[in-house]
């Protein structure tokens, strides 16, 4: 058990760079996804077209065959990029392709004649968008986002496998050095459930405040 | 079309001298193979108040929206105190306007809809405050002090800080009203803004609207099933039919002495299933 103690600041140092890759991807991928949902909706067709294709090409491809797309191909056009930088990038290419779906499906899903209302008071196109229809949106938009920002804490431990040091990675060394494999799991599954915990609550907290009507 | 050269003459402005504050030429609109509007002429002057009757599809909503340029129109020429709605004109032809000049049309053409459409995230205060302070950029204390002033004048001081689906159907259509009020607008269109209410509310509306037609301060263009109104509130009735004007005139002449055969169709129709 002191063992276990002892390793913990390594195991902490996973945490770390778990969430550090997270959060940089959530907030890349939810601006990739904003302009993206509304670029799939309102955009001209040179822009619709190539956005459709990039939301579904990502969306059927597995998250480490993207991974080691962007790990492995810059190289060998003489790119330096790091474990750390492909993974975030990887998991933001991800990431953005599903927030565009799911914006794209919350905006549309707000009645036309909001929008007819906007316009008639002389609206234009931006101050529509972020002061009558995505505040409308958002309460279908949250809750899946809220999925996507869990599904990419645990995306991140396939960093792992291009030797960035977040949970997953350190946990497997702590197991090398220790032994202790059952416990140091269940210590990291601990520390995993932890993050998502508090990535649902404040999805939930998140929902409560944008949800309007009674 | 028989009726288009009789169309042309009957949206004369009365006032002679004065520009009319809508000038609507020969406006054809079409959704797809369908001609909506074949034609349609109309002159509304400054204060007037024009009510607009006709049958479920005879193109009236479309008309409206055409105004405010919410659909664009096909051929054609809309002014709204001599500006041209939507477009520039260049060597005769149309060329579409950018989205500010547009927006700035619209912002002189308040609209008010059919299902109400109030933002619901917003209390009825900052729906009727929000278009000033975001389209006007007036100070927004100035905004809700006015927006105040406007929620009174439609009976809801004590709904100021109520959000929509805290109010019935008649409650936010007051709103919407005081909303569209709150632009100072040139021109108000209103689009079957009772329809959509249970009987027993629309005459709260109604009144709101009376009174503001008696005022004679703002223009209106009301699109409407309800006659008791259209012949008490109306400087004009103008009966459409198939995408054309049919007949405009004072509403005495045209809801009660009809010319067309099409018209006093209507109107039978109109009493008989009312008529209960
Ligand atoms: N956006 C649209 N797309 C296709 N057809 C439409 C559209 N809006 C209206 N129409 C058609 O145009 C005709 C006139 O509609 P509308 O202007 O709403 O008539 P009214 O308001 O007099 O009932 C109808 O046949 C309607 O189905
Ligand atoms: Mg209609």
């Amino acid at each position: 058990m002191a063992s276990i103690i002892d390793e913990l600041p390594l195991l902490l140092q996973g945490v770390v760079a778990t969430l550090q890759i997270s959060m940089l991807v959530v907030v890349a991928g939810s601006i990739v996804g904003v302009f993206g949902g509304l670029g799939l909706l309102f955009g001209p067709i040179w822009l619709r077209a190539p956005l459709r294709g990039y939301v579904d090409v990502v969306r059927g491809l597995p998250l480490l065959v993207t991974i080691f797309i962007i790990y492995y191909v810059p190289p060998a056009f003489d790119i330096d990029i790091s474990g750390f930088a492909a993974v975030v990038v990887a998991l933001s290419i991800f990431a953005g392709a599903h927030i565009s779906e799911i914006v794209r499906g919350g905006v549309a899903s707000v009645a036309k004649g909001q929008s007819d209302a906007a316009k008639a008071l002389g609206l234009t196109f931006w101050p529509r968008i972020w002061s009558v229809v995505l505040p409308q949106a958002l309460p279908s938009i949250i809750p899946p986002w809220t999925n996507t920002a869990i599904e990419m804490v645990k995306g991140s431990s396939l960093a792992y496998l291009v030797s960035v040091s977040e949970l997953l990675f350190q946990t497997y060394k702590v197991v090398g050095r220790t032994g202790a494999a059952m416990e140091i799991y269940i210590a990291a599954a601990l520390l995993y459930f932890a993050i998502n915990f508090a990535v649902s609550r404040f999805g939930a907290w998140l929902e409560r405040r944008v949800r309007y009507a009674l | 079309m028989t009726d288009t050269g009789h169309a042309s003459t009957v949206g004369e402005a009365t006032a002679p001298n004065a520009p009319p504050m809508v000038r609507i030429r020969d406006v054809h609109k079409r959704f797809g193979a369908l001609e909506v509007l074949k034609g349609i002429d109309l002159d509304v002057r400054q204060g007037e108040v024009v009510c607009i009757i006709g049958a479920s599809g005879s193109g009236k909503t479309t008309l409206l929206r055409c105004i405010n340029f919410l659909e664009p129109y096909d051929s054609g020429r809309i002014y709204v105190d001599g500006e041209l709605v939507g477009y520039h004109e260049r060597g005769g032809r149309l060329v579409p306007a950018r989205e500010k000049e547009i927006a700035r049309v619209r912002a002189e053409t308040a609209m008010v809809f059919q299902q109400f459409n109030l933002f619901p995230h917003m209390t009825a205060l900052n729906n009727v405050a929000f278009g000033p302070i975001k389209v006007r950029g007036v100070a927004k204390d100035a905004a809700r002090e006015r927006a105040r002033e406007l929620l009174a004048r439609v009976g809801l001081s004590d709904k100021a800080d109520a959000y929509p689906a805290q109010l019935s159907g008649g409650q936010q259509q007051r709103v919407a009203i005081a909303r569209a009020l709150a632009m100072e607008p040139k021109v108000m269109l209103f689009d079957e803004v009772t329809s959509a209410l249970d009987p027993e509310l629309v005459g709260e509306v109604l009144a709101v609207m009376e009174d503001l037609a008696a005022s004679h301060g703002v223009t209106m263009i009301v699109v409407t099933h309800e006659m008791m109104f259209a012949r008490e509130a109306a400087d004009r009735v103008v009966f459409m039919d198939g995408g054309v004007i049919v007949e405009a005139g004072p509403p005495d002449e045209v809801l009660g002495a009809p010319r067309s055969d099409r018209l006093r169709a209507f109107l039978r129709r109109f009493t008989t299933s009312r008529g209960s």
